[in-house]
């Protein structure tokens, strides 16, 4: 029964990374920059939802407040570093969001402390197959309102003014520009969008799990990994991989200790890139 | 041709007699160089190769681990000395310390410059953003990996030999000083001759065109192969002083520290100019000045100021000192200006 507890625990968890590959993917097929700090945004969305709960508000409320304030925090961050990356070469954007991930690190840990924290939505457990299989309702929970937001983003960027914007400036950015669509808005939307989806997740994520300043490097890695296997705009790849990449990181745990958890995540990120390198060199290309 | 050597003498002496000018800076002088070190092998695959690596740090740790665990392992049991206060029970006479420190810095150049060799054919097919991530999480993975590993004091961290009681205080420091000086001299020499040859081209030319420079029959994999386990070598030796310089090797904040020595790396060479020989060694100089004059001011804050300023070096100064001073000054680079035809050139909005 513990394989089946992984595989759901697993799952459920890789709903939640997809949301976080997603944003990831709508800025890098958007704008062409790869964010680092994606991982803290998560985090800081976390805190947002905790301190509502350390203030005796529910912390699932969170999970509206917290992508409002997120977005706001995401079109700062785009005006003051992001628009000057957004033309470069990727490794400057990678610097330089590296540059964002370390100082909100640190900020974070000034503002909240260095403690591991949870905030305890109250939610009780749900037990399956006789006992033998214990889910908690948050984690349902989470899911759920995962997929209510990633659902509701993709019709939002079907429909939507703001969405064909962002959908026809990724497709051709000067293109955009000639027919009138202001691309410099386009990108800070995008941007904030993206830190909102961020939000939500860290909001989700501090009431399933836990959060601590520091653990934001290794969402971003998953969420990148994510997005390579599944390639950009590919949706249901990006849940697809996103649930796959959850399942193995709980076998990882169970198999290998909870101390190779994190290495175990990075050490997969660099064999798919390997896996994939050596498949495409057979044709003489490279990963682009 | 004179001037250089005059400047590379001045250098020098200035390096020999440093320890003793300053004797309360030893331990920052050796920083430095180890700074230096680290900035010159990052430039031979973020500059000249255009290969921007965040995996440098893999070797510098590795060599940090393998050095000690030699020094170690020679002569007393490497798991009861990690288990908790081998140094303690454990003591390495003056003889059994530098000769374990001597074969542990061979093994710490060697091995991870092997590793390179293998690992390299499967990552350096990577290119451009993909190997940076890629390398990236390499060296996290190893940070994560080796602290769970028991033999090399897991999470606890490792303890390495502490110096032996010579009659003069002044000895560690000063021991600990000239192995990096020395290192970082052979560093600059090797460096320098790889640069004067048909390798650097090689290199230069895979940063500009890597297709182009494979269908001119280059062999570009054997070239960046053999240039990252340059850099390796380097790192390892850099990696294992610094292991004995601080005494305390932990997994994620001392050895594969992705976040302090992994960054300041790359931002050193990118300070000082990449694809020059001399940017990195000024970059590494002004960084290190700057670290050391306001971390003390920004205590605790260090971080915060460290996010600050990658983001605005990255950002408005990305060609770095060189750079700027060549733009200025191209007269100096050997590059042959018309005057006429400066004045002509109209900058194109």
């Amino acid at each position: 029964m513990l394989t089946l507890q992984a595989v759901l625990d697993g799952l459920l968890l890789g709903i939640l990374f997809a949301l976080i590959a997603y944003g990831m993917a709508l800025q890098w097929g958007v704008m062409n920059i790869i964010n680092i700090a994606q991982g803290d945004l998560v985090i800081l969305g976390g805190y947002i939802a905790y301190f509502m709960y350390l203030y005796g508000i529910h912390p699932a409320w969170g999970v509206i407040v917290s992508p409002i304030i997120m977005y706001f925090v995401g079109v700062v961050i785009y005006k003051l570093v992001i628009n000057k990356v957004v033309d470069r070469d990727l490794f400057i954007s990678i610097l330089a969001t590296f540059g964002i991930s370390i100082l909100f690190m640190q900020l974070m840990n000034f503002a909240f402390g260095a403690d591991v924290v949870l905030a305890n939505s109250g939610y009780g457990t749900t037990m399956l197959f006789d006992n033998s299989v214990t889910l908690p309702n948050s984690k349902i929970f989470s899911a759920f309102i995962s997929i209510v937001f990633a659902i509701g983003l993709v019709i939002y960027m079907k429909k939507s003014k703001l969405g064909r914007a962002i959908r026809a400036t990724a497709q051709n950015a000067r293109a955009a520009k000639i027919l009138g669509v202001d691309t410099e808005k386009v990108y800070a939307a995008t941007f904030g969008i993206n830190a909102a989806l961020c939000g939500v997740a860290g909001a989700l994520i501090s009431i399933t799990f836990t959060i601590h300043p520091y653990m934001g490097l290794p969402y971003t890695i998953r969420s990148f990994m994510i997005v390579i296997v599944a390639g950009l705009g590919n949706l249901p790849g990006v849940a697809m991989s996103g649930m796959g990449l959850g399942v193995f990181e709980e076998f990882a745990d169970y198999i290998l200790g909870t101390e190779f958890r994190i290495g175990s995540v990075f050490l997969l990120l660099v064999l798919i890139l390997v896996y994939r390198r050596f498949k495409l060199s057979r044709k003489r290309e490279y990963l682009k | 041709m004179k001037n250089n050597l005059i400047l590379y003498g001045a250098i020098l002496v200035f390096g020999i007699a440093a320890p003793f000018i300053f004797p309360a800076f030893k331990v920052q002088l050796s920083i430095l160089c180890i700074l230096i070190i680290l900035a010159i092998t990052w430039n031979v695959q973020g500059g000249e190769m255009g290969y921007n690596t965040f995996g440098n740090i893999l070797f510098y740790g590795l060599g940090m681990y393998l050095c000690a665990s030699v020094q170690v392992g020679m002569f007393f049991p490497l798991g009861e000395w990690t288990e908790g206060g081998g140094e303690k029970t454990f003591v390495h006479t003056p003889a059994q310390f530098f000769q374990g420190f001597a074969v542990g810095l061979a093994v710490a150049a060697v091995v991870p410059a092997i590793i390179a060799g293998l690992i390299g054919y499967s990552i350096l097919g990577l290119r451009g953003h993909y190997f940076a991530i890629c390398t990236l999480g390499l060296g996290v993975a190893a940070g994560e990996i080796s602290g769970g590993i028991e033999i090399i004091g897991a999470g606890q961290g490792f303890t390495t030999p502490p110096f032996p009681n010579v009659d003069r205080l002044e000895a560690r420091g000063e021991f600990f000083y000239f192995c990096s000086f020395i290192v970082l001299v052979f560093t600059f020499l090797a460096v320098k001759a790889i640069y004067s040859t048909r390798f650097k081209l090689v290199l230069n030319a895979i940063r500009d065109n890597e297709d182009k420079a494979e269908a001119m029959g280059i062999q570009t994999m054997k070239y960046k192969i053999i240039g990252w386990m340059i850099s390796a070598f380097f790192c390892g030796l850099a990696g294992g002083i610094m292991g004995g310089l601080v005494g305390y090797i932990d997994s994620t904040d001392v050895a594969f520290d992705g976040r302090e020595m992994g960054v300041f790396m790359v931002l050193m060479a990118i300070l000082g100019g990449k694809g020059t020989l001399w940017g990195p060694v000024i970059g590494a100089t002004l960084f290190h000045i700057f670290k050391e004059g306001f971390w003390t001011f920004f205590l605790g804050w260090q971080y915060v100021a460290l996010g600050v300023l990658i983001v605005v070096i990255v950002i408005y100064f990305p060609e770095g000192i060189m750079g700027w001073l060549r733009e200025k000054y191209p007269e100096r680079f050997g590059e042959v200006v018309d005057e006429a035809d400066r004045k002509a050139q109209v900058t194109l909005k």
